[in-house]
């Protein structure tokens, strides 16, 4: 793809002014390091990362039967949801394959407000477009998306919006922020705690420079943020989950609400209820590798024997415990915690351990109970 | 100091040729967090993958600039591979290898038509 081809976001010039080295992803140009990956991977840990993420889908879905009708192909419960939060879901396809992983919430009282992957928000909203029946209308919502994350970004937005701090771990609300119409949550894609702050396009340049006068903060590429949801356990789709993975398989069966799974009424539960009772053919896994290179998405899972028995969907080295850490798919029998593997990275097999993700704690806001 | 399209130097020094990767790409690369040199005795044919370096995000292949055999890889980079970044013309040296062919340092690039080659990529 050439860089004629690339689109980019409202913040792209801000991103050059900061000195960012651009790359294509989703489609996007976009910044992939400003000082340094691992630079910026420790800053996020320690301090507070701003991220750039505007290249995601957003959108609406309303209408009276918006609830009902996004249920169909996802398998959390929506219609139970509070409003003034939101939930990670799944998007699956009739074989219960996941299309796409999202955000979607209730962040005021018209219908929800969805964030799906830059990649394949083309492929959703078209999905939508062709599958939402009864009254249920799909907004593509051409805004852009700033996150904050780690342990300072709670203080740092503080200071700018008190009302902020109120929020827990996945609450979400529409509220006038920087004196514009804003939708925000308290997630992220760090492990870290912080917010996703969507704001309207032409606000974008003038918000993160403002977050970024802070010396709490600094701007975060691509690349660490990459290596901090590696750290954090999180999928990447496209990488360790793919329409050809289940929810089980993918080691997401926290997103498939209690009462759904009674119901039995989404996409693809046949299959998933299955999987859930006779166990899938292949699981993922966290891995530590234990000895030589990173292995690297792509990379063959062995067993002791060295017989092939699965593949990294993603791995790198973690810069916050110092060594190599990767995920991929095994089977079942070989998915329990403690279990010896071997990575095969260029021809030579490297120890491995399946541990336990996240990798890393999460360090997400809870609010104490009143 | 010479140096190949691919950014690998070499330096001459009787019939070892130090080599290594070049500012220029230690600086594309980033962080390098691991660093895979050859065994001592390895015969290697210019152009050959003889070494790994990897960032943060992926791994890169390392292509002999010369051929020859290989008589010492730079032990020093497994515990400490962030030397590449640090002093990549320097410290950071791959591997020294005995030249069967001084022709081919001859026909590399000097820092000043490497410089010039740089505006070019």
């Amino acid at each position: 793809m050439t860089d004629e081809a690339l689109k980019t976001t409202p913040l792209n010039a801000a991103h050059r002014a900061l000195g960012a080295r651009m790359v294509g992803f989703g489609g996007y140009d976009m910044p992939v390091q400003y000082e340094g990956v691992l630079a910026e991977h420790r800053w996020t840990r320690e301090h507070a990362g701003l991220f750039d993420v505007s290249h995601m889908g957003q959108c609406k879905i309303t209408g009276e039967d918006a609830i009902a009708q996004f249920e169909r192909f996802v398998p959390g419960d929506y219609a139970i949801l509070k409003a003034g939060k939101q939930k990670y879901s799944l998007l699956l396809n009739a074989e219960g394959g996941i299309i796409d992983d999202l955000m979607a919430g209730k962040p005021d009282h018209d219908g929800l407000y969805v964030v799906v992957n830059a990649g394949n928000k083309d492929e959703d909203f078209a999905f939508w477009e062709a599958n939402l029946e009864g009254d249920a209308q799909l907004t593509v919502l051409d805004r852009a998306l700033i996150a904050i994350q780690g342990p300072e970004a709670a203080e740092v937005m503080a200071a700018h919006e008190p009302v902020l701090a109120d929020f827990g771990f996945m609450d979400c609300a529409r509220l006038m922020l920087f004196g514009v119409d804003c939708f925000v949550s308290r997630s992220g894609y760090t492990g870290e705690d912080g917010y996703e702050i969507s704001v309207p396009a032409d606000q974008a340049e003038r918000i993160w420079n403002e977050i970024l006068k802070d010396a709490r903060v600094k701007p975060i590429g691509l690349g660490a943020r990459d290596s901090l949801r590696l750290e954090a356990g999180l999928p990447l789709h496209g990488h360790d989950i793919d329409p050809t993975t289940s929810p089980v398989e993918g080691a997401l069966t926290f997103a498939l609400s209690k009462s759904r799974k009674e119901r039995a009424d989404f996409n693809g539960a046949d299959r998933i209820l299955k999987e859930l009772a006779d166990g899938p053919s292949r699981v993922r896994v966290g891995l530590s590798v234990k000895e030589g290179a990173p292995a690297r998405e792509g990379a063959e899972i062995a067993d002791m024997d060295g017989a092939i028995i699965g593949k990294v969907t993603s791995g790198g080295p973690s810069p916050t415990l110092g060594r190599n850490i990767a995920m991929g798919y095994v089977p079942p029998a070989f998915a329990e915690l403690g279990t010896d593997l071997k990575v095969i990275v260029r021809g030579k097999p490297a120890a491995a351990e399946v541990i336990a993700m996240p990798f890393v704690a999460q360090r997400y806001y809870r609010k104490p109970k009143a | 100091m010479r140096f190949t399209k691919d950014h690998e130097w070499v330096k001459v020094d009787g019939d070892i040729a130090t080599v290594g990767i070049s500012k220029h790409a230690a600086d594309a690369l980033g962080d390098v967090v691991f660093v895979e040199t050859p065994d001592a005795g390895k015969t290697v044919n210019q152009g050959d993958s003889f070494a790994v370096v990897e960032s943060v995000k992926a791994a890169s292949d390392v292509y002999a600039p010369v051929s020859g055999e290989v008589v010492e890889g730079n032990a020093a980079l497994a515990s400490a591979p962030e030397t590449v970044n640090a002093d990549p013309e320097g410290e950071g040296w791959f591997a020294k290898i005995r030249i069967t062919d001084a022709s081919q340092v001859e026909a590399l690039m000097d820092r000043a038509a490497y410089d010039q080659y740089l505006t070019t990529v």
